[in-house]
């Protein structure tokens, strides 16, 4: 036991240990979440206005996942930066927010004349500049020398050429059924994404569009289910005669691929194909708009200097117009006469939640599944019932009247019982059992239990972090009324609910089932190997879920997956696998059993283990056979080990978005989606209606207590052994 | 049959099953391998994936190999990772123990309503609790500390611990402990002495849970954390994945990289794991 105590105190000791404080706190602090090329350049950027102004610049690189969440979570508490970068497409959220203040200082009106218009436009809302712009990024046409040596004037001389480069080489390679990448195909027929107010990909033009990229896919001009991966990799090993993508392809492509970047060309019969434009930009928190060398830094980041040594190491297409005339590498110079003519990306909130419906409407019309016109409508009809506003705020009373009814019935209840003796002997007898929990009662308290009653109180409101604005039940109501809509509509609440317990369901028998025989064979005493056997199975397990993930959803690829290869191998025809419920569930579930099965293998390992041995022997001798020994004696045994394991097993599986998210996203059209991706979908892809996306995490949290009483639970099972 | 023979045919099952199931849980991972030999990142779609030309660039890439300056610094976030998360698991099982064997052993007041409660934290779907618990964070002055960290890791994993523990303290016979009793020990001593040794197995399986669950952990550390120092190889790794493009190549490298410790872990507790029957102290 010292010995334990001793290892204690030294973890103790060293995760205790201060984190090394910074010596002096450094002038300015920059988050940013650029990599590789962009990162060295923004660095010896800062060096220079170091070298410059004497002035301390610590930067802060963030993973773009999570970067929006920690800028809302920290600048609003004086913890953030006081300068951070991002694409000015989130100018929107960040005002909503107030995470950001004019560039006022940092870009006077002199500076107008060094940056392209398109840039000072981005970043300007009502008037103001709120950003430095430092660089755009668009999407433009990259061809592989050996198939197309002259730069097609339209998107047909394009296919002609591609299709003459020979059987196995797509013609053209983009992600068709991404709204980022359709835009171009939109904006050449005279449609838009969005239009100001809403959902735009509606009418004639956009119909067109859709349909003349159906038309591609259908001639096979452009790959099958192609993701951004799969469309860098055609285009290096040469089986693809031409891409659309971004400056970001050009970093990644090896030397030896020979290549041209030129403007998107134009359609017959339509317009230029004209991109999406970001531009990147600095952005002043309101803590650095203070400080006088933060404001100086952001006004640095634009200058001629910088950009120079930007576009020269970082390859950013710059927005600063001054050092065009130097560059001369062909790649920069045709992203920036692409920039030119490219479409601004719209930058409010309301805009960013027109993606997904956009997205799940292509891949219907790409599948034939269904007309554009009929697509497009369902997509529209999806945005507004999505960014339906909230009803006017009800009085609070009801709610407020409820609570206090509640509460005042548990005082009465509490007093009541303390005032029998019987329980008073009862408590008396429970306090040495309280010294063995009251710290686990508190850590669980504070960290656990209190961040979910926020999460539950946020259930409550509508509008943003910083502006919420009561809406009482009216979340719970609308979930739970299918938003108006027939009850086992596309999208519902029960019917999504009805697509979770049977992937809850059949996860967790296959996990138990798996783990069961697994673990019995593994305990088998004259087993040889076991030791090797039981790392190898642990593998899925230690690996880390987001690229497994990854590595299935490529497996299950219809073109290019092992398991169509695989089945082909047997004689069975290429399976579609995203394109039907049925099989995009399959896919699901056979990646998160392999993500599963590990972990219920080593409970029942750990739980057979504390099996007596004699048991089984006494079982023998009385001559039961190995399955009923295994049923009669083993199981029983296993039990108060193992349910606590299936119960949270299931509670997880029930809640495990990582898998549906990653693998299937909810293919097709969204009809494998489970209730926690639904509530996601509601905080990150609508809107930022976190009110809406808490309200339906109450509700799944309900369901499961309400299930976890129905069947008996894990606090009823009584006494193992004895 | 003889029963030799019906071991062996046995045995053969065996192997065979547990080949079958080896296959499955390495099939996919060839990719992940492929990937990371890849010098852009990018697997042929094969049967059986190889790289055409394999090379180790992005494992010098995420280990900054040749830049003292890099890898040295991904030392140190290794490091983090791994004081981290062995810290979360001494924590919750420290924390969990003790309340996991008074939930078998005692009734108490509350006891029910307890377990209740615990259960129900699992239930709820964390999307929105990273925010709240930066505030709490905030006001306990642990933001961009391990020990926030930790803290929050360990709490998070001490639900399912205590289940776990407790399921395991059940199965442990309570005349162990009275005996012991009966010879003069006190109740702590009991538990120290009889009952936690004979809950090994479970306390190195609870403890392997809690560690893989910061092993694995980006989202918090992303928020939590303000230095580079800092990071914990999560974040690291996460940081391949861009606005635009994933550095797939790059992000399996550094995904083996990360999963050799565990294997290296499991190996080693598979002992702790086998050994619940041979401690003697079961036996009285």
């Amino acid at each position: 036991m010292q010995r334990a105590l001793k290892l204690l105190l030294l973890v103790l000791a060293v995760v205790l240990l201060p984190a090394c404080a910074e010596p002096t706190p450094p002038s300015v602090i920059v988050w940013h979440h650029y990599r590789g090329k962009e990162q060295e350049a923004l660095e010896k950027v800062a060096r220079a206005f170091e070298a410059e102004t004497g002035a301390t610049v610590a930067l802060l690189a963030l993973p773009y996942d999570g970067y929006g969440a920690k800028l809302e979570a920290a600048i609003p508490r004086g913890n953030g930066p006081d300068v951070f970068l991002s694409p000015h497409e989130r100018l929107g959220t960040y005002l909503a927010n107030k995470l950001v203040t004019p560039a006022g200082g940092a870009f006077p009106d002199e500076d107008l004349a060094r940056y392209e218009a398109a840039s000072v436009d981005a970043i300007t809302d009502g008037g103001t500049r709120w950003a430095v712009p430092l660089a755009t990024k668009c999407v433009a046409l990259y061809l592989a020398t050996k198939y197309v040596q002259t730069p097609p004037e339209t998107l047909e001389e394009l296919l002609t050429a591609g299709r003459a480069a020979g059987k196995g080489v797509v013609p053209l390679a983009y992600e068709a059924h991404s709204a980022y990448f359709h835009a171009p195909f939109l904006h050449a027929y005279g449609g838009k994404l969005f239009d100001g107010k809403g959902f735009a990909m509606v009418g004639p033009e956009a119909e067109r569009a859709a349909a003349r990229v159906a038309e591609l896919s259908r001639a096979h001009d452009i790959p099958e289910e192609p993701s951004g991966d799969l469309v860098k990799q055609m285009f290096t090993s040469g089986g693809a005669a031409a891409a659309i993508s971004g400056p970001w392809l050009a970093a990644d492509l090896p030397p030896e691929v020979r290549y041209t970047v030129v403007p998107l060309p134009r359609i017959d019969g339509a317009g230029r194909m004209r991109p999406y434009l970001t531009v990147d930009g600095a952005f002043l928190t309101p803590q650095g708009a203070s400080k006088e060398r933060a404001r100086a830094l952001v006004r640095y980041l634009g200058s001629d200097a910088s950009a120079k040594v930007r576009a020269a190491e970082g390859k950013q297409v710059v927005a600063n117009r001054a050092v065009w005339g130097e560059i001369d590498d062909p790649v920069l110079s045709a992203f920036h006469e692409a920039g030119t003519l490219a479409v601004p990306m719209p930058a409010s909130v309301a805009m960013r939640a027109t993606w997904v419906p956009a997205e799940q409407a292509l891949r219907k019309i790409l599948r034939g599944d269904a007309t554009p016109a009929a697509a497009l409508a369902e997509a529209k009809a999806r945005y507004d019932d999505v960014m339906r506003p909230p009803p006017p705020p009800p009085s609070p009373v009801p709610v407020v009247l409820l609570m206090g009814v509640l509460l005042l019935a548990g005082a009465i209840f509490a007093v009541r019982r303390v005032r029998e003796p019987s329980f008073r002997r009862e408590l008396a007898a429970s306090v040495p059992a309280y010294k063995y929990v009251a710290h686990a009662v508190v850590t669980v308290f504070v960290l656990v239990v209190l961040p979910l009653l926020a999460g539950t109180a946020t259930s409550f409101f509508a509008g943003t972090r910083d502006e919420p604005r009561y809406v009482g039940l009216t979340h719970y109501i609308e979930i739970l009324t299918a938003r108006g809509q027939p009850l086992l509509s596309h999208g519902s609440f029960y019917l999504t609910l009805l697509v979770t317990v049977g992937w809850t369901l059949v996860n967790v028998v296959a996990h138990v089932g798996i783990g069961l025989v697994l673990g019995t064979i593994l305990s088998r005493p004259l087993m040889r190997m076991r030791a090797v056997y039981r790392v190898l199975l642990v593998v899925p397990w230690a690996v880390p879920s987001y690229v497994t993930a990854l590595a299935w959803k490529g497996m299950f690829h219809r073109q290019f997956g092992a398991v169509n290869a695989i089945l082909a191998a047997v004689g069975v025809e290429p399976v579609s696998w995203f394109s039907q419920f049925s099989t995009a569930f399959t896919a699901n579930v056979a990646t998160n059993v392999w993500l599963g099965f590990p972990f219920m293998m080593v409970v029942v390992l750990g739980a057979l283990t504390s099996i007596p041995k004699d048991v089984l022997e006494a079982a023998e001798v009385d001559g039961a056979t190995r399955f009923q020994a295994f049923r009669l004696v083993t199981l029983p045994l296993l039990k108060p080990t193992l349910l606590p394991a299936v119960v949270l097993g299931s509670v997880w599986t029930f809640n495990m978005f990582n898998v549906v998210f990653l693998v299937s996203g909810g293919e097709p059209d969204g009809t494998t989606d489970i209730l926690v991706s639904e509530a996601y979908r509601w905080a990150f892809a609508r809107n930022a209606q976190y009110g809406y996306a808490a309200a339906y995490a109450v509700i799944i949290f309900g369901l499961l207590a309400l299930a976890s009483r129905v069947t008996s639970g894990v606090g009823k099972e009584r006494g193992g052994a004895k | 049959m003889s029963r030799a023979r019906t071991q062996r045919v046995e045995s053969i099952a065996a192997h065979a099953v547990l080949l079958v199931a080896v296959i499955y849980a390495l099939y996919p991972l060839l990719w992940v391998v492929s990937l990371a030999l890849s010098p852009e990142g990018q697997s042929e779609p094969r049967a059986v994936p190889w790289p055409s030309s394999p090379s180790l660039d992005n494992f010098r890439a995420v280990t900054g190999w040749g830049d003292a300056a890099r890898s040295w610094l991904f030392v140190r976030q290794l490091s983090n990772s791994l004081v981290v998360s062995l810290a979360t698991a001494f924590t919750a099982v420290v924390i969990a123990t003790p309340t996991a064997y008074a939930l078998a052993r005692w009734d108490f007041v509350g006891k029910n309503g307890g377990m209740r409660t615990l259960l129900m934290t699992q239930m709820f779907p964390g999307v929105a609790s990273a925010v709240p618990l930066y505030l709490i964070l905030d006001a306990l002055h642990l933001l961009d500390t391990r020990s926030g960290l930790v803290l929050v890791y360990a709490a998070t994993a001490v639900p399912f611990a205590i289940f776990q523990l407790r399921g395991a303290f059940l199965a442990i016979p309570v005349d162990l402990e009275e005996a012991a009793m009966v010879d003069g020990a006190t109740r702590a001593q009991a538990f120290l002495k009889v009952a936690l040794p004979a809950a090994r197995p479970a306390i190195a399986v609870t403890s392997l849970f809690a560690f893989m669950s910061a092993w694995n952990e980006f989202i918090l550390a992303a928020t939590f954390l303000g230095r580079e120092s800092a990071y914990t190889l999560p974040v690291v790794l996460q940081r391949y994945v861009g606005e635009y493009n994933t550095q797939w190549g790059a992000f399996a490298a550094g995904a083996i990289v990360v999963s050799v410790p565990v294997m290296a872990l499991f190996y080693v507790a598979q002992r702790q794991l086998l050994s619940g029957l041979t401690a003697g102290g079961v036996k009285g």
